[in-house]
């Protein structure tokens, strides 16, 4: 637990930050991944795409007494990123997001052209 | 599972605590999994003059299925995750969150009030806070 302070920082690339666990799962519609984010409200939470280059980025925000000490601390560090990067055949302009209980799903479908065709033989 | 105090009242465990505390400001990442070394869910714990607060790190989690209780000054925190479970067709690339049952277990200092116990779940963090003892609470003595 840190100082609450009045002091905004923005994020930076040198500041500290957790690297959330995943679950990344493709089927022929697209990929989706479930990163374990607590802490992280929806207000908190940064994705950027730029490029093939995905980033997912969170502050904890935890609701804290005042004049709270610490005694022990797992997770010393109020921030989360972790950075992806995206194949050509993703659709990173259609990407979906969903919040929920510390759980951040994301939908990346693959492009129109990648998806999966049946290609028909003929018997001649 | 080590055994270790959360609520340092001795120097041997305070000298642990700083120990950490050091190791931590050198490694700024504690953890590379974003899970702390105690296992799921991470906790942090902390106190003030009137009160015992624990967060839980329990993300994904419905709270009616968390089991939360209090006996004889310890505190257990047990429940299950599950995941979907995936179609047949999907392929599984990365996989590292936690999935199964888990139970943690922390022994609370002597001067709670384990009737006075409040619990929320937000955010996929569990706070529990628990009251001190009112008579545990400094006083100001009149003088007669």
């Amino acid at each position: 637990m840190t100082d609450n302070t009045a002091v905004k920082k923005t994020p930076t690339k040198e500041e500290p930050a957790l690297l959330p666990p995943v679950d990344v799962i493709e089927d022929s519609s697209g990929i989706t991944l479930f990163a374990d984010m607590p802490g992280v409200p929806k207000d908190k939470l940064h994705l950027h795409v730029e490029a093939d280059t995905l980033t997912i980025e969170g502050e904890i925000d935890l609701e804290r007494p005042e004049g709270i000490v610490a005694s022990h601390i797992e997770v010393g560090v109020p921030r989360y990123r972790r950075v992806f990067t995206l194949s050509k055949e993703l659709d990173s302009t259609q990407v979906s997001a969903e919040l929920s209980q510390g759980v951040l799903k994301l939908s990346i479908p693959k492009a129109e052209h990648a998806q999966p065709r049946k290609v028909e033989v003929k018997v001649m | 599972m080590m055994y270790r105090s959360l609520f340092p009242r001795d120097w041997l465990s305070e000298l642990d605590r700083l120990q950490h505390e050091v190791q931590n400001a050198f490694h700024l990442s504690p953890s590379i999994r974003g899970i702390a070394r105690g296992g799921f869910p991470a906790m942090n714990v902390g106190g003030t003059p009137q009160s015992v607060e624990i967060y839980a790190f329990a993300p994904g989690i419905d709270p009616a299925t968390l089991d939360v209780q209090i006996d004889k000054g310890v505190l257990t925190i047990a429940g299950e995750r599950q995941r979907q479970a995936a179609t047949a067709e999907a392929t599984k690339h990365i996989d590292e969150r936690f999935e199964g049952r888990f139970r943690r277990v922390v022994s609370l200092p002597d001067d709670i009030d384990a009737n006075a116990v409040e619990a929320r779940y937000s955010d996929g963090v569990l706070r529990i806070s628990i009251a001190r003892k009112q008579s545990a609470q400094p006083r100001r003595i009149t003088i007669q």
